[in-house]
């Protein structure tokens, strides 16, 4: 998703087919410039690891990419039912790009209930390449289908290749130990295999990654191995698959660097470790289950040998609660959830607010109200960030573009937290969390000095040779952070009002209305870099302001707009509260704002209060991430009236 | 103070610590004749006694009469919000094990709005010194029942009587697998001294339930455990290794706080005549901060220190130039 190269949003075609020529084996090989593929099948059928490999190949064969994962909430859900449908979706290029793609080119659909689940999102002339085993009588009926589509005209706008892919998979496994149920499970690989050939990825990675991932079962591994090869073998070698693609690296897309490719929750693990490293304080990470941040609790307790202490509490408040209680102890605290658990979290969020330590409150959000949709990606819980909480309790957030850019965000919140003694929120979302793209590793050299000074004299104007908590830094208007331990600086703190300065329990009214104000100010005063506006003819009347995962489609938008002669300006918030000083300045430049988010118009409302500009918004709340064709077509609409 | 430095280490290095440098600068706030009073006395009393240096030593509470107790000891404090001191004190004591860290709870909120970390503290064996006043009676908010009200309670939200059936704090206690399980009297100092004594010592999770008179919303709860004239006959002083009856006419069993089976500590919890006080159960068993810090030395040792460049790069790198 890194952005030089324009995406013009042409379908796949033979337009995109510039170069034929005959291969090996008379087969021919057509170059493309990029592919959307979509893998579907039932909860069970391995399709995010069919995907995740996929990705792999692709990412260490140098293409650009954006992925899309798409999973129900259940575990398994009832098997080739509709709900049970999992996919994952992989867009790749030679150039680059910044969106997981708004339709498949390629769907592999496992099943009936597969296909149908995805058949409507296919563009005429889209190729489809489904397992003919599971096309039985019980399956379609599962799925309401009467006939078979595969052969009653359902599909006559798509090229079909129909693949007997479990008896396949069985076939080639009858040499090993294995019993049938157990071979059968080894068609994704087949499958993955076969897709393998297609576009040509290098096969390395997977085979060494089915075996170690089944170091312990050799003969699983043997076997998926053996049927991952089997599935290249049949491209070669079918008359049903004429045809193969390259596509070719991108490299003019990247910067020079080591690159790998990197997931959204990945990142900021990463982001957590490094902030923890550069501020030389140990990681503390406070957190309950939940959809979809588990796997950043996951990926830290993994790493103890970095110091990283990983508590699972016993329920959200006890999550934000011990990483408050060690940051009071001179840990980097950290909790991590999605919004349910921030509704439950409020009143700490609001303890830390008022005891003025820092503390980083990472929210993955999802669709909500409620349980909502827990795998499915949303941005509604800005508000809930913003002011979600008893009394004034100003919080700073900062939001990641991409999932990438959670690696760095963190950092950010971290360098936020710990310079301002203060808790922040870092909003990402499904979308991010589990999509995934090249990522520029970063030399060590190039992260930020996050160190700090905990107070270790005493510093009572008085002369009383007394510490004083709530004595502030002018600058920045952070309070000393005395850990225990340090000798002569015991103090109490507290969620009762104090007295700027002491510390000690106030009620006095002018004290509390100079505290309110001094928590706002100190928040207010955070220093963020200045919002950057990519208006590359400088002449753009349209401004289209976004924030969090949207930069993306966003992007791909504009890119689109501008490639059909649209002028229009792009800008995209990072740092919600506060806001970029020059914000305001941005907006009045520009005759027009329209605001797409993935909720009813949180940004929009706050961009309103705050800058008295005519916002416009367009909002989308499906769970799923926006369409770069849709925000085209809106930005189009945008210009022309 | 010319030779002790402000953590009372002498200019010999030795620590010595009285009551009242454990006093902190504010004025007490409690009601006259409450209860805290004589359980703020008996901890600034104890205090000097663990030989640890008061930058070592913090206290963290809830919400409620009883969890104003930090302001008043010139430790490190934490007043923190209703019924989550356990799970603070937990964060703070996993990734300091140097320090020693004590939670100041009562009855509603560490049974009731915050019950659930009460139980998982206990569970996990954090190492902390949990001490519950129990006045079975919410005085903050000016009088409402309890969850440790007896049944039929009037008060003010119970006009009829509450419906309640009441927790017996020390039951729920050896139910979530504590280690450390005791009860004591605010009016009698040197128990409460050395029920807290026994308390520090213990290795691991210790909840001490103290009951406490609140003179303004239930005056009197535990006068009978406390009148001259009747307390020999209500109360059942626990010791290790002296014998004790269930009933007058029962067996006699030699009490031992350390016997790992915790049915006779349970039988014990649920006695009411006569009332139990003193230890009931000190089983040790390894706490969960030492176990955590110990996985991080582990991973250590068999790892080595984490690299972040490696760790970052992962194993699927690739090259542009």
């Amino acid at each position: 998703m890194t952005s030089r190269v324009e995406e013009t949003g042409s379908t796949f075609d033979e337009s995109h087919d510039p170069e034929s020529e005959p291969a090996n084996g008379g087969k021919r090989v057509r170059r493309l410039d990029r592919v959307v593929i979509r893998f579907a099948g039932d909860s069970g059928d391995g399709m995010q690891l069919t995907g995740d490999r996929f990705t792999s190949e692709t990412a260490g064969f140098g293409n650009d990419l954006s992925t899309l994962p798409n999973f129900p909430a259940e575990i398994r859900a009832p098997a080739g039912t509709l709900p049970g449908v999992s996919s994952f979706q992989l867009h790749f290029a030679d150039h680059d790009i910044l969106t997981p793609g708004d339709a498949p080119d390629v769907l592999v659909a496992m099943n009936p209930a597969a296909l149908k689940a995805n058949l409507s999102d296919l563009p005429r002339g889209a190729e489809i390449i489904v397992n003919t085993d599971e096309f039985t009588k019980r399956a379609l009926a599962k799925v309401g289908w009467q006939a078979d589509p595969l052969d009653d005209g359902t599909l006559q706008e798509y090229r079909v290749h129909p693949v007997a892919l479990t008896t396949l998979t069985v076939e080639a496994l009858k040499e090993t130990s294995l019993a049938r149920k157990d071979a059968e499970r080894a068609k994704n690989m087949f499958a993955l295999g076969l897709l393998s050939w297609m576009y040509h990825r290098p096969t390395e990675g997977t085979e060494t990654f089915l075996r170690t991932k089944f170091a312990k079962k050799p003969e699983i591994a043997e076997a998926n191995v053996l049927a991952f090869r089997a599935g290249w073998n049949y491209g070669e070698t079918t008359e049903s698959f004429a045809v193969s693609y390259e596509v070719a690296p991108a490299s003019r897309a990247f910067a020079p660097g080591r690159y790998r490719n990197i997931s959204g929750n990945l990142a900021l693990a990463y982001g957590l470790i490094a902030a923890s490293k550069q501020s030389g304080l140990p990681l503390f990470l406070g957190s309950y289950p939940i959809t979809p941040a588990s796997d950043i609790l996951h990926e830290l307790s993994k790493h103890k040998n970095f110091g990283v202490r990983t508590f699972q509490a016993e329920d959200e408040i006890a999550g934000i609660g011990a990483a408050l209680g060690a940051a009071f102890g001179g840990a980097l605290g950290v909790t991590t959830t999605s919004g349910p658990g921030i509704a439950l979290k409020s009143e700490t969020i609001g303890l830390a607010v008022s005891l003025e330590l820092p503390l980083l409150v990472v929210d993955i959000q999802r669709g909500g109200p409620s349980t909502g949709l827990p795998t499915k990606t949303e941005q509604a819980d800005l508000l809930q960030a913003m002011f979600g909480r008893n009394g004034e309790a100003p919080v700073p957030i900062v939001a990641p573009a991409s999932p990438g850019e959670c690696f760095t965000m963190a950092l950010e919140a971290a360098r936020i937290a710990l310079a301002y003694r203060t808790p922040v929120f870092l909003l990402s979302d499904g979308y991010l969390a589990n999509g995934s793209e090249p990522w520029r590793v970063p030399e060590l050299s190039e992260l930020p000095d996050l160190s700090v000074e905990f107070a270790t004299e005493p510093n009572a104007p008085d002369g009383s040779g007394g510490f004083w908590p709530y004595l502030r830094d002018p600058e920045t208007l952070a309070r000393p952070w005395a850990v225990p331990g340090t000798p002569g600086l015991e103090h109490r703190i507290g969620g009762i009002e104090k007295q700027d300065g002491t510390g000690n329990i106030s009620y006095d009214p002018a004290n509390h209305d100079h505290m309110v104000r001094t928590r706002q100010a100190k928040v207010d005063g955070v220093s963020v870099p200045d919002l950057a506006v990519d208006d590359p003819g400088g002449d753009a009347r349209l401004l289209v302001l976004g924030w969090g995962s949207t930069f993306g489609p966003i992007a791909a938008g504009v890119r689109r707009a501008r490639a059909a002669g649209g002028k229009v300006a792009q800008a995209h918030l990072r740092y919600l509260n506060p806001f970029p000083a020059n914000l305001g300045e941005v907006l009045a430049r520009y005759d027009k704002v329209l605001v797409p988010e993935m909720n009813l118009g949180q940004l929009a409302m706050l961009l309103r209060a705050r800058y008295l500009v005519d916002a416009r918004s367009f909002t989308q709340v499906s769970g799923m991430p926006f369409k770069a064709a849709q925000l085209a077509a809106v930005i189009s609409e945008a210009l022309d009236d | 103070m010319t030779d002790t430095a402000p953590n009372g280490i002498k200019a010999n290095g030795a620590l010595k610590l009285t009551a009242k440098d454990f006093k902190s600068d504010q004025e007490v706030r409690w009601c006259p004749g409450c209860g805290d009073y004589a359980i703020l006395a008996a901890v600034q009393g104890f205090l000097p006694e663990l030989g640890i240096p008061r930058e070592k030593i913090v206290f963290i509470s809830g919400i409620g009469c009883s969890s104003r107790f930090p302001y008043y000891l010139s430790t490190y404090g934490m007043h923190s919000i209703h019924g989550r001191a356990p799970a603070i004190a937990t964060g703070l004591a996993s990734s300091r094990p140097d320090l020693s860290v004590w939670v100041i709870t009562g009855d509603g909120d560490a049974l009731s709005i915050g019950g659930n970390h009460l139980i998982h503290a206990l569970r996990r064996n954090v190492n902390l010194k949990i001490l519950l006043f129990n006045n079975r009676i919410y005085g903050l908010t000016k009088g409402q029942y309890s969850p440790t009200s007896e049944p039929g309670k009037i008060t003010k939200s119970t006009p009829m009587g509450s419906l309640d059936e009441p927790f017996r704090p020390l039951s729920l206690a050896l139910g979530a697998e504590a280690g450390f399980v005791a009860r004591t009297i605010d009016s009698d100092r040197q128990h409460l001294t050395s029920v807290l004594r026994a308390a520090a010592q213990h290795q691991g999770a210790a909840l001490v339930e103290i009951y406490q008179n609140c003179n303004i919303f239930n005056d009197g709860a535990f006068e009978v455990l406390k009148d001259p004239a009747t307390r020999d006959a209500a109360l059942l002083r626990l010791e290790h290794g002296k014998p004790y009856r269930l009933a007058p006419d029962g067996e006699e069993i030699v009490h031992d706080v350390t016997d790992p089976d915790p049915t006779r500590a349970f039988a014990l919890s649920r006695l009411t005549e006569p009332t139990p006080i003193g230890v009931l159960r000190a089983v040790p068993r390894p706490a969960y901060d030492r176990q955590l810090n110990a996985q991080l030395e582990q991973a250590v040792a068999e790892r080595g220190e984490g690299d972040l460049s490696a760790l970052l790069s992962g194993s699927d790198t690739w090259m542009v130039r």
